[in-house]
Parts: structure tokens; sequence; C-alpha cells
């Protein structure tokens, strides 16, 4: 149980990961509640991308443990962990480079999960994925009567692939989505267009988890900040209690100099 | 000094209208779509007929189709699934001898015990590979190279399967026709279906691995589950290609795992054209016929062969069906830059 009196919905205990003798994470807890928008912050090489890839199953934790919804998840296969309903977008884009954008969808819609909790309409025939993989995109912001959502995706510039990342993971219906730097590479004009649907996905019941670097663009969604340093956790909190942390500013400037936000 | 200029392609307007379904609006239009189809499976069908007066080129067609299926079987796992097997012999070997166990021990006729053998087959050639499904790399075109060797091996030092004897006495085909034209249907369908099965949501699944496995991961598909299943329809075309050939000729030995069988088909496919799943068909009624024809050269046919296969790549590296493809569909000319 958290402060708020709820249920977390992902717990994550004394998470370790080394490679070798590197402590890439060091006994990392915190916890998720439902509903939360969970931002993770720190500088180059603080064990982000890493921390998610245990939690996702793409690395296996050397200790700890991750609970998703009270449920021991720690070191399962990758696709097991999706199809429980945690899904993540990478940080270099892995769309299908070679087929159209509609089609990049169609694949997590013919996943088990999406058949088992789905309710897309009509799971089973083949034109009823593409229309469904379509009207994702569209609420992503693909415009339906342009040739974009059937342009290949090789050929899609950055902040149409940051959204197909996306869609390939709502087209899971998750609980929890976590984003590993969406809004890094796009302009300004960009991220402020991304920002309304990552509301929105919150708004729809989904626990979102931001790894961030473009922090005055997170800290207008996230309502919890946690600040990881060298592997470790060096605070969490609100996210106006996080950016005034002294070691905060710390990790980020090497100094008491001004903290851009 | 010599105008810069450069080749630019357009799509003709016939292609571009008959992508859609404008397609049926004209009748030059459906043969401009249907054409090529009907060439090609006509052009299969009617081999038993043209080459009738001939049992032994008759032969020569029908190792044609084996040589394709397991081409076919080739380009499926390397440009579909991203598994580069040098396994042809393989699939081919495990098929026969099942087939062949099918048919002498248990007294079944060909038409059982050629899908028995091929079904069989298939999950016994799965079951194997299934260790090496989770690995990236090379690991799968070594395992699948040692396999047929392996199995030589085996069969020579313990004497199972009949040893270096084989199985003889197989029940063969009712009549010449059967024979001709079973395979040569098989083959059409096969090559045709799996294309249809490439474009169904099933088959995007497994060229998505191709492309990305940890996406597919991602979205909660077990990607090992999904190679399998891959292989398991690769070694299908592989095995129905030996067992039929055991009830052709009537026996089946150690000969049926030769390097050749695996070899054979990646020529086809480099000669036809990699990623169409029709140029190994190509390929393998080009080059055949080619391989028998040479052996009038005695042992410097392997030297003409190679030089052929050798021309084809530096040349002609895109593939016969690929090149054709390309001048079916697009007009080229010359542009200034």
């Amino acid at each position: 149980m958290n402060a708020r009196g709820e249920r977390p919905i992902l717990e994550i205990q004394g998470l370790s990961k080394q490679f070798g003798g590197v402590k890439a994470v060091e006994d990392v807890t915190f916890q998720v509640a439902p509903g939360d928008v969970f931002g993770i912050i720190g500088p180059n090489g603080s064990g982000k991308t890493t921390l998610i890839n245990c939690i996702t199953g793409f690395l296996k934790p050397t200790r700890g443990s991750v609970r998703f919804n009270g449920r021991e998840i720690t070191g399962m296969k990758p696709h097991r962990i999706a199809d429980l309903g945690v899904t993540r977008t990478f940080q270099i884009m892995r769309p299908y480079f070679s087929m159209p954008a509609y089609k990049n969808l169609v694949i997590p819609l013919s996943s088990p999960r999406a058949k088992r909790v789905g309710g897309w309409r009509g799971g089973g025939r083949h034109g009823d994925r593409n229309t469904v993989a379509v009207d994702i995109l569209e609420e992503l912001g693909f415009e339906r009567d342009s040739r974009v959502p059937y342009k290949i995706a090789g050929t899609l510039p950055t902040g149409y692939l940051k959204r197909l990342e996306l869609g390939r993971c709502i087209a899971l219906r998750p609980e929890v989505l976590i984003c590993d730097e969406v809004f890094s590479g796009l302009s300004a004009s960009e991220i402020a267009s991304l920002v309304p649907l990552i509301e929105k996905l919150r708004d729809q019941g989904i626990t979102i988890i931001m790894i961030e670097h473009r922090l005055r663009e997170l800290f207008r969604v996230a309502n919890r900040v946690m600040a990881l340093s060298y592997g470790e956790k060096v605070v969490e909190g609100e996210p106006l209690e996080v950016i005034d942390h002294p070691k905060v500013r710390e990790a980020y400037l090497g100094s008491e100099e001004g903290f851009t936000c | 000094m010599a105008q810069a200029r450069r080749k630019e392609r357009i799509d003709r307007g016939i292609k571009v209208r008959s992508d859609s379904i404008y397609a049926l609006s004209s009748w030059e239009e459906i043969a401009y779509l249907l054409g090529p189809r009907a060439l090609l499976i006509g052009g299969f069908l009617l081999l038993p007929v043209v080459l009738l007066p001939s049992p032994y080129w008759s032969r020569v067609a029908l190792s044609v189709c084996v040589v394709a299926l397991l081409a076919v079987s080739f380009d499926f796992l390397a440009n579909f699934v991203g598994l580069v097997s040098l396994g042809g012999a393989f699939f081919y070997g495990i098929g026969g001898y099942m087939a062949a166990v099918a048919s002498t021990e248990l007294g079944l006729p060909p038409v059982v015990a050629i899908p028995a053998g091929t079904v069989l087959g298939a999950a016994v050639c799965t079951l194997l590979l299934v260790p090496c499904l989770p690995l990236r790399g090379i690991y799968f075109a070594i395992i699948t190279l040692m396999y047929p060797l392996f199995m030589t091996r085996l069969i020579e030092a313990t004497e199972i399967l009949g040893g270096t004897e084989g199985f003889r006495g197989i029940t063969g085909f009712s009549s010449r026709w059967t024979e001709q034209y079973g395979l040569i249907v098989v083959t059409l369908a096969g090559v045709f279906a799996l294309r249809r099965f490439l474009a169904e949501d099933a088959g995007l699944v497994i060229r998505a691995v191709k492309d990305n496995d940890q996406a597919v991961r991602a979205s909660g598909i077990n990607v090992t589950w999904t190679k399998a299943k891959a292989v398991f329809v690769a070694a299908l075309f592989g095995c129905f290609a030996g067992a039929y050939y055991v009830h052709m000729y009537r026996n089946v030995g150690i000969s049926s795992f030769a390097l050749d069988l695996s070899i054979m088909p990646i020529a086809a496919t480099v000669i036809g054209g990699s990623g169409t799943l029709v140029g190994p068909l190509i390929g393998a009624l080009l080059l055949v016929p080619l391989s028998e024809l040479l052996r009038d050269f005695g042992s410097l046919r392997i030297v003409v062969y190679a030089l052929v296969l050798t021309g084809f790549v530096v040349l002609q590296s895109e593939g016969l069906m690929n090149f054709a493809t390309r001048k079916y569909q697009q007009f080229e000319r010359w542009v200034r830059v």
C-alpha cells in the first residue's frame, strides 16, 4: 500500500543489475500506483533503460523482484510480461521498416493478448485488423485520409515513428505503458502534440512510466518522479520536490548552478 | 563533358491501375495480372505431355519440382523468417525415410505414406531444430548443415533404418500420369499457398520476426514458437519432396542426405530471385536441366556449373524473377540530371 492507500500496480523491490563488474542498477525500490504517470529521470548512463529492461524481461535482474498486480514477474520472458499487460516502447525506435505503418500494428493486434482482452472489433478476420490498425493510428495523429498510415514505416519521419511505437503498445490494450524517451529527438511542437496524447492514455486508465530527459515536458504530465544517478535511486516524490533536490541538481549539473526547468 | 544522366523507373499505368479494384475493369488488365501466373502454371502442367516421348526428361522434370520445393523452403526461411538454412538435405532425407518406413514397415499405400512421411518428418525436423531457434546469427545455418552429416554417420554406424542398404520395395505409383501430376500439382499449389499464407496476418507476424524480433517480443508474441511454426512449414516442403521421391524410385538410402540437396536449391534461389518464392521455381527449372546437360562434360561438369553460377551472381545478382518483375511493372528512361 502506498501513501494514498492504493494497492500498487507495479512494485520494484531491491532491483539490481550488474554487467560483469559494472553495477548498472543498484538496489532500486519503488512502487507505481494505478493511474500514475510516473517519471524516471537521470543523466545518461544512470541506469534508466537497464531498469526498464529488467522490468519488462529483456534483461534478467541480478537481484531483486518485480511484481505486477501482486504477481511475481521477475525474470519472466518479455513476451509473457507483455502478454500480462506491461508494454514498453524502445528508445531506439524499432518499427518493422519494410512494412506499411498500419501493418506494423497488425502484428500486436495478432498477439494472444490482443485476441484475448483486446476487445477490438472483429478479432479474427484479416480485413478487420487492418481497419483497427488504422483506427489506432488515427487516434495517434496519423491523418486517416492522408497517405501517411499506408506509407512504408522506414520512410516515416521520427515524430510518426515515435507514435508508431506507442501504437504498438496501445494495440495490446496495456495496463502499464513504459515509454523510453518518447520525447527525445522531437521538436517542441511535436512534443506539444504528444503530451495531450499521453494525458488521454492516462485518462483511459493506463498507468504510464516515462523515462525522460525533457524535464519541462515530463513535469507537465507526471504526478510522481524518481531520479536515478549511477544506478541508484536518489529521490522520489512530487515533481517539484524532486527537481529542487540538491542531489538531483548535482547529478545533472555537477554543481549548484541554476537548473533549467 | 558528357551530360550526367540517370535512369528513371516509372510504374506502368496498367500496373498502377491493376493494383486496386479497377483491376477488374477490363480484360486487358485481368490478362496483365493473370498472364504471368497462367504462363507458369500452364507451362508446368504441360510438361508431362510435352515430355511424354522421353521418360528420361520426364524424370528430370520431376527433379525440377523436387529442387524447386527445397528451394522454396530455403527462400521462405531465409528471406521471410530470417533463418539461413543449409538443411535442404536434412528435410529431404527425414521425409524420405519417414515415408519409406510408412510404406515398407506399415504397408501403407503412397497416398497415405507420402502425407504421413511429410507431416511426421516435418515434426521431427522441427523438434530437432528447436534448440537453436532462440539463437540469432549463423547457428541455425551450422546446425542445419551438420544434421544431414550426422544422420548419414548415425545410420552407417548403428545400422538403424536399414543401415547402408536403406529400404527397398517401396510401393510405387499406379501410373506415370499420377506420378507426374501428383508432384507438379502439389509443387505449384504449395508455392501459391505459401504466398497467400505470407500475405495473411499470421504470415505477417513471421515476416515481422525477420524485420525485428525484439518488437515482436514486446508485442506479447512468442518469437521462438513463431519461428518453430515457420520451420515446420518449411520442413513440410522439404519432407514432401523426399517422401515423394522415394516413392518414385521405390528405394531410399543414405544418399538422401547428400550435400547436393542442400546446395542445389540455394543456387536455384539465387538464380531465380531471392524473396519471391516463385523465383526459386524458375531457378530450378533452369538449373536442373542445365545440370543434366552438363553430364556430357564428365568431371568438368562442376566447373561449368560453377562458372554459370558465378556469372549469375556477378551479372544478375537480383535474380531472374526480380528482374522480370521490374521489367514487367515499370518502364525505364534516361533523364538528364
